[in-house]
Protein backbone atom coordinates (compact mmCIF):
# COMPACT_ATOMS: atom_id res chain seq x y z
CA UNK A 1 0.00 0.00 0.00
CA UNK A 2 2.83 2.41 0.98
CA UNK A 3 4.70 1.57 -2.19
CA UNK A 4 1.59 2.39 -4.23
CA UNK A 5 1.18 5.74 -2.51
CA UNK A 6 4.87 6.55 -3.07
CA UNK A 7 4.47 5.58 -6.73
CA UNK A 8 1.35 7.79 -7.09
CA UNK A 9 3.18 10.79 -5.51
CA UNK A 10 6.12 10.17 -7.86
CA UNK A 11 3.79 10.12 -10.90
CA UNK A 12 2.08 13.36 -9.79
CA UNK A 13 5.41 15.15 -9.26
CA UNK A 14 6.73 13.83 -12.58
CA UNK A 15 3.58 15.10 -14.28
CA UNK A 16 3.90 18.56 -12.67
CA UNK A 17 7.59 18.73 -13.58
CA UNK A 18 6.83 17.77 -17.19
CA UNK A 19 4.05 20.38 -17.48
CA UNK A 20 6.23 23.15 -16.01
CA UNK A 21 9.19 22.11 -18.19
CA UNK A 22 7.00 22.20 -21.30
CA UNK A 23 5.69 25.62 -20.24
CA UNK A 24 9.22 26.98 -20.12
CA UNK A 25 10.05 25.84 -23.62
CA UNK A 26 10.83 28.67 -26.06
CA UNK A 27 8.08 29.36 -28.62
CA UNK A 28 8.18 27.50 -31.89
CA UNK A 29 10.08 29.38 -34.58
CA UNK A 30 7.94 30.63 -37.47
CA UNK A 31 7.66 28.37 -40.48
CA UNK A 32 7.95 31.41 -42.74
CA UNK A 33 7.35 35.18 -42.89
CA UNK A 34 3.82 36.45 -43.55
CA UNK A 35 3.45 39.87 -45.22
CA UNK A 36 1.31 42.27 -43.10
CA UNK A 37 -0.87 43.14 -46.10
CA UNK A 38 -2.13 39.54 -46.37
CA UNK A 39 -3.26 39.30 -42.70
CA UNK A 40 -7.05 39.17 -42.53
CA UNK A 41 -9.08 41.42 -40.23
CA UNK A 42 -6.39 44.03 -39.54
CA UNK A 43 -7.37 47.62 -40.17
CA UNK A 44 -5.03 50.23 -41.60
CA UNK A 45 -6.88 53.44 -40.87
CA UNK A 46 -5.16 56.57 -42.23
CA UNK A 47 -4.77 59.30 -39.58
CA UNK A 48 -4.74 62.34 -41.89
CA UNK A 49 -8.52 62.42 -42.69
CA UNK A 50 -9.31 62.16 -38.95
CA UNK A 51 -6.94 65.02 -38.08
CA UNK A 52 -8.24 67.19 -40.95
CA UNK A 53 -11.86 66.50 -39.93
CA UNK A 54 -11.11 67.33 -36.28
CA UNK A 55 -9.51 70.70 -37.11
CA UNK A 56 -12.22 71.50 -39.67
CA UNK A 57 -14.93 70.85 -37.08
CA UNK A 58 -13.20 73.15 -34.58
CA UNK A 59 -12.86 75.99 -37.11
CA UNK A 60 -16.43 75.55 -38.37
CA UNK A 61 -17.82 75.64 -34.83
CA UNK A 62 -15.73 78.71 -33.90
CA UNK A 63 -16.64 80.71 -37.01
CA UNK A 64 -20.24 79.51 -36.99
CA UNK A 65 -20.67 80.55 -33.37
CA UNK A 66 -18.96 83.93 -33.91
CA UNK A 67 -21.23 84.58 -36.91
CA UNK A 68 -24.28 83.61 -34.84
CA UNK A 69 -23.32 86.03 -32.02
CA UNK A 70 -22.60 88.84 -34.52
CA UNK A 71 -26.02 88.31 -36.20
CA UNK A 72 -27.87 88.20 -32.87
CA UNK A 73 -26.11 91.36 -31.61
CA UNK A 74 -27.01 93.17 -34.85
CA UNK A 75 -30.66 92.13 -34.45
CA UNK A 76 -30.75 93.10 -30.75
CA UNK A 77 -29.20 96.51 -31.53
CA UNK A 78 -31.82 97.02 -34.25
CA UNK A 79 -34.57 96.18 -31.75
CA UNK A 80 -33.03 98.54 -29.18
CA UNK A 81 -32.92 101.43 -31.68
CA UNK A 82 -36.53 100.72 -32.72
CA UNK A 83 -37.85 100.60 -29.15
CA UNK A 84 -35.84 103.69 -28.18
CA UNK A 85 -37.50 105.62 -31.05
CA UNK A 86 -40.93 104.48 -29.89
CA UNK A 87 -40.17 105.52 -26.28
CA UNK A 88 -38.96 108.99 -27.33
CA UNK A 89 -42.01 109.39 -29.64
CA UNK A 90 -44.40 108.51 -26.81
CA UNK A 91 -42.63 110.96 -24.47
CA UNK A 92 -43.02 113.81 -27.04
CA UNK A 93 -46.78 113.21 -27.08
CA UNK B 1 -13.12 95.33 -21.09
CA UNK B 2 -13.95 97.68 -24.01
CA UNK B 3 -10.35 98.98 -24.07
CA UNK B 4 -8.89 95.49 -23.83
CA UNK B 5 -11.18 93.96 -26.47
CA UNK B 6 -9.33 95.13 -29.62
CA UNK B 7 -5.76 94.27 -28.45
CA UNK B 8 -6.95 90.89 -27.15
CA UNK B 9 -8.73 90.23 -30.45
CA UNK B 10 -5.54 90.95 -32.41
CA UNK B 11 -3.46 88.80 -30.05
CA UNK B 12 -5.93 85.91 -30.26
CA UNK B 13 -6.05 86.10 -34.07
CA UNK B 14 -2.24 86.09 -34.18
CA UNK B 15 -2.05 83.06 -31.86
CA UNK B 16 -4.62 81.13 -33.92
CA UNK B 17 -2.82 82.09 -37.15
CA UNK B 18 0.49 80.72 -35.80
CA UNK B 19 -1.04 77.65 -34.13
CA UNK B 20 -1.10 75.44 -37.30
CA UNK B 21 2.62 76.14 -37.87
CA UNK B 22 3.47 75.30 -34.24
CA UNK B 23 1.36 72.13 -34.36
CA UNK B 24 2.93 71.04 -37.63
CA UNK B 25 6.45 71.57 -36.20
CA UNK B 26 5.64 69.56 -33.05
CA UNK B 27 7.09 66.02 -33.14
CA UNK B 28 4.92 62.95 -33.72
CA UNK B 29 4.03 60.93 -30.62
CA UNK B 30 5.83 57.57 -30.68
CA UNK B 31 2.84 55.18 -30.55
CA UNK B 32 -0.05 57.23 -31.98
CA UNK B 33 1.76 59.18 -34.67
CA UNK B 34 -0.06 61.89 -36.63
CA UNK B 35 -3.49 61.42 -35.02
CA UNK B 36 -2.11 62.59 -31.62
CA UNK B 37 -1.95 66.11 -33.10
CA UNK B 38 -5.70 66.39 -32.44
CA UNK B 39 -4.58 66.82 -28.79
CA UNK B 40 -3.49 70.46 -29.43
CA UNK B 41 -7.10 71.59 -30.03
CA UNK B 42 -8.97 68.82 -28.16
CA UNK B 43 -7.58 69.49 -24.67
CA UNK B 44 -7.78 73.33 -24.86
CA UNK B 45 -11.42 73.04 -25.96
CA UNK B 46 -12.09 71.09 -22.72
CA UNK B 47 -10.14 73.71 -20.73
CA UNK B 48 -12.55 76.32 -22.10
CA UNK B 49 -15.53 74.04 -21.40
CA UNK B 50 -14.40 73.64 -17.75
CA UNK B 51 -13.81 77.41 -17.41
CA UNK B 52 -17.23 78.17 -18.91
CA UNK B 53 -18.83 75.65 -16.54
CA UNK B 54 -17.08 77.36 -13.61
CA UNK B 55 -18.19 80.84 -14.70
CA UNK B 56 -21.74 79.58 -15.26
CA UNK B 57 -21.86 77.95 -11.83
CA UNK B 58 -20.44 80.99 -10.02
CA UNK B 59 -22.80 83.29 -11.95
CA UNK B 60 -25.71 81.05 -11.02
CA UNK B 61 -24.69 81.01 -7.34
CA UNK B 62 -24.33 84.81 -7.23
CA UNK B 63 -27.76 85.18 -8.86
CA UNK B 64 -29.34 82.69 -6.44
CA UNK B 65 -27.95 84.32 -3.30
CA UNK B 66 -27.94 88.03 -4.26
CA UNK B 67 -30.51 88.25 -7.06
CA UNK B 68 -28.13 90.30 -9.27
CA UNK B 69 -29.41 90.00 -12.83
CA UNK B 70 -26.02 90.70 -14.38
CA UNK B 71 -24.74 87.47 -12.79
CA UNK B 72 -27.59 85.57 -14.42
CA UNK B 73 -26.70 87.08 -17.82
CA UNK B 74 -23.04 86.04 -17.39
CA UNK B 75 -24.16 82.53 -16.40
CA UNK B 76 -26.37 82.23 -19.47
CA UNK B 77 -23.57 83.42 -21.76
CA UNK B 78 -21.09 81.00 -20.17
CA UNK B 79 -23.54 78.07 -20.47
CA UNK B 80 -23.74 78.61 -24.22
CA UNK B 81 -19.95 78.62 -24.46
CA UNK B 82 -19.77 75.45 -22.38
CA UNK B 83 -22.07 73.72 -24.87
CA UNK B 84 -20.17 74.95 -27.96
CA UNK B 85 -16.67 74.13 -26.67
CA UNK B 86 -17.87 70.88 -25.08
CA UNK B 87 -19.27 69.87 -28.46
CA UNK B 88 -15.84 70.54 -29.96
CA UNK B 89 -14.26 68.19 -27.43
CA UNK B 90 -16.95 65.56 -27.91
CA UNK B 91 -16.41 65.53 -31.68
CA UNK B 92 -12.61 65.74 -31.78
CA UNK B 93 -12.20 63.10 -29.04
CA UNK B 94 -13.88 60.23 -30.94
CA UNK B 95 -11.97 61.18 -34.10
CA UNK B 96 -8.75 60.72 -32.12
CA UNK B 97 -10.02 57.61 -30.32
CA UNK B 98 -11.03 55.88 -33.57
CA UNK B 99 -7.38 55.64 -34.57
CA UNK B 100 -5.77 55.40 -31.11
CA UNK B 101 -8.20 52.92 -29.48
CA UNK B 102 -9.90 51.41 -32.53
CA UNK B 103 -13.35 52.58 -31.42
CA UNK B 104 -15.27 55.85 -31.75
CA UNK B 105 -16.64 55.74 -28.21
CA UNK B 106 -16.12 53.85 -24.97
CA UNK B 107 -18.57 54.04 -22.07
CA UNK B 108 -15.81 54.53 -19.50
CA UNK B 109 -15.66 56.97 -16.58
CA UNK B 110 -14.05 59.92 -18.39
CA UNK B 111 -16.05 59.86 -21.60
CA UNK B 112 -19.37 59.19 -19.90
CA UNK B 113 -18.91 61.84 -17.18
CA UNK B 114 -17.84 64.40 -19.81
CA UNK B 115 -20.96 63.62 -21.87
CA UNK B 116 -23.17 63.93 -18.78
CA UNK B 117 -21.62 67.31 -17.89
CA UNK B 118 -22.20 68.55 -21.44
CA UNK B 119 -25.83 67.36 -21.28
CA UNK B 120 -26.32 69.32 -18.03
CA UNK B 121 -25.44 72.54 -19.87
CA UNK B 122 -27.63 71.59 -22.84
CA UNK B 123 -30.44 71.11 -20.31
CA UNK B 124 -29.61 74.56 -18.86
CA UNK B 125 -30.05 76.20 -22.27
CA UNK B 126 -33.26 74.27 -23.01
CA UNK B 127 -34.63 75.30 -19.61
CA UNK B 128 -33.82 78.95 -20.33
CA UNK B 129 -35.45 78.80 -23.75
CA UNK B 130 -38.61 76.83 -22.92
CA UNK B 131 -38.83 77.03 -19.11
CA UNK B 132 -40.93 80.19 -19.02
CA UNK B 133 -41.11 82.60 -16.08
CA UNK B 134 -38.98 81.65 -13.09
CA UNK B 135 -36.67 79.38 -15.05
CA UNK B 136 -33.73 81.62 -14.10
CA UNK B 137 -33.56 80.27 -10.54
CA UNK B 138 -34.06 76.66 -11.57
CA UNK B 139 -31.35 76.98 -14.22
CA UNK B 140 -29.00 78.60 -11.67
CA UNK B 141 -29.31 75.44 -9.55
CA UNK B 142 -28.63 73.34 -12.65
CA UNK B 143 -25.52 75.46 -13.32
CA UNK B 144 -24.26 74.64 -9.81
CA UNK B 145 -24.67 70.92 -10.53
CA UNK B 146 -22.87 71.38 -13.84
CA UNK B 147 -19.98 73.16 -12.14
CA UNK B 148 -19.79 70.47 -9.44
CA UNK B 149 -19.19 67.91 -12.21
CA UNK B 150 -15.94 69.60 -13.34
CA UNK B 151 -13.54 68.09 -10.72
CA UNK B 152 -15.09 64.63 -11.19
CA UNK B 153 -14.64 64.77 -14.96
CA UNK B 154 -11.09 66.10 -14.64
CA UNK B 155 -9.98 63.55 -12.03
CA UNK B 156 -11.97 60.60 -13.44
CA UNK B 157 -8.94 59.37 -15.40
CA UNK B 158 -6.90 59.15 -12.19
CA UNK B 159 -9.66 57.72 -9.99
CA UNK B 160 -11.10 55.01 -12.25
CA UNK B 161 -9.77 52.63 -14.87
CA UNK B 162 -10.25 54.22 -18.27
CA UNK B 163 -8.80 54.10 -21.78
CA UNK B 164 -8.34 57.87 -21.77
CA UNK B 165 -4.82 59.28 -21.08
CA UNK B 166 -4.24 60.50 -17.50
CA UNK B 167 -4.01 64.16 -16.42
CA UNK B 168 -0.25 63.73 -15.90
CA UNK B 169 0.20 63.69 -19.70
CA UNK B 170 -0.06 67.48 -19.87
CA UNK B 171 2.39 68.12 -17.02
CA UNK B 172 5.01 65.74 -18.42
CA UNK B 173 4.99 66.98 -22.03
CA UNK B 174 8.33 67.35 -23.74
CA UNK B 175 9.17 71.03 -24.47
CA UNK B 176 8.72 70.47 -28.24
CA UNK B 177 5.14 69.35 -27.58
CA UNK B 178 4.58 71.59 -24.55
CA UNK B 179 5.20 74.90 -26.35
CA UNK B 180 2.56 74.43 -29.11
CA UNK B 181 0.17 73.08 -26.49
CA UNK B 182 0.68 76.16 -24.30
CA UNK B 183 0.15 78.42 -27.34
CA UNK B 184 -3.10 76.66 -28.26
CA UNK B 185 -4.31 76.72 -24.65
CA UNK B 186 -3.63 80.47 -24.37
CA UNK B 187 -5.34 81.09 -27.74
CA UNK B 188 -8.43 79.16 -26.65
CA UNK B 189 -8.60 80.92 -23.27
CA UNK B 190 -8.25 84.34 -24.95
CA UNK B 191 -11.01 83.34 -27.39
CA UNK B 192 -13.15 82.31 -24.42
CA UNK B 193 -12.74 85.74 -22.77
CA UNK B 194 -13.55 87.56 -26.04
CA UNK B 195 -16.58 85.46 -26.94
CA UNK B 196 -17.89 85.58 -23.37
CA UNK B 197 -17.64 89.39 -23.41
CA UNK B 198 -19.50 89.55 -26.75
CA UNK B 199 -22.16 87.12 -25.55
CA UNK B 200 -22.70 89.06 -22.28
CA UNK B 201 -23.05 92.24 -24.36
CA UNK B 202 -25.83 90.55 -26.33
CA UNK B 203 -27.66 89.70 -23.09
CA UNK B 204 -27.20 93.28 -21.83
CA UNK B 205 -28.75 94.70 -25.03
CA UNK B 206 -31.66 92.24 -24.76
CA UNK B 207 -32.18 93.27 -21.12
CA UNK B 208 -32.19 96.95 -22.15
CA UNK B 209 -34.79 96.20 -24.87
CA UNK B 210 -36.99 94.38 -22.33
CA UNK B 211 -36.76 97.32 -19.90
CA UNK B 212 -37.80 99.73 -22.66
CA UNK B 213 -40.77 97.54 -23.59
CA UNK B 214 -41.86 97.56 -19.95
CA UNK B 215 -41.47 101.38 -19.92
CA UNK B 216 -43.70 101.66 -23.02
CA UNK B 217 -46.39 99.45 -21.49
CA UNK B 218 -46.32 101.50 -18.27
Amino acid sequence: MRREIRFAVFVVFLGLFTVSALGQQPPQPPEGFVPASSVQGQEHLPAAPLVITAYSVVWLLVFGYLWSIWRRIAKAEGDLADVSRRVSASQRR
Amino acid sequence: MKKLFAPLLILTAAMFAYAPVAIQNAPYESTMGLVQKIFYFHVPSWFVMFSAAGVCGIGGAVYLFTGRKVADRVALAAAELAVVFGLMGLITGPLWGRKAWGVWWQWDARLTSALVMWLVFVAYLLLRKYGGAGSEKLSAVLALFGMANVPFVYLSVNLWRTVHPKTSVVMTLEPEMGRPFLLCSLAFMALFVLVLAARVRLENIRAAVDELYVAIED
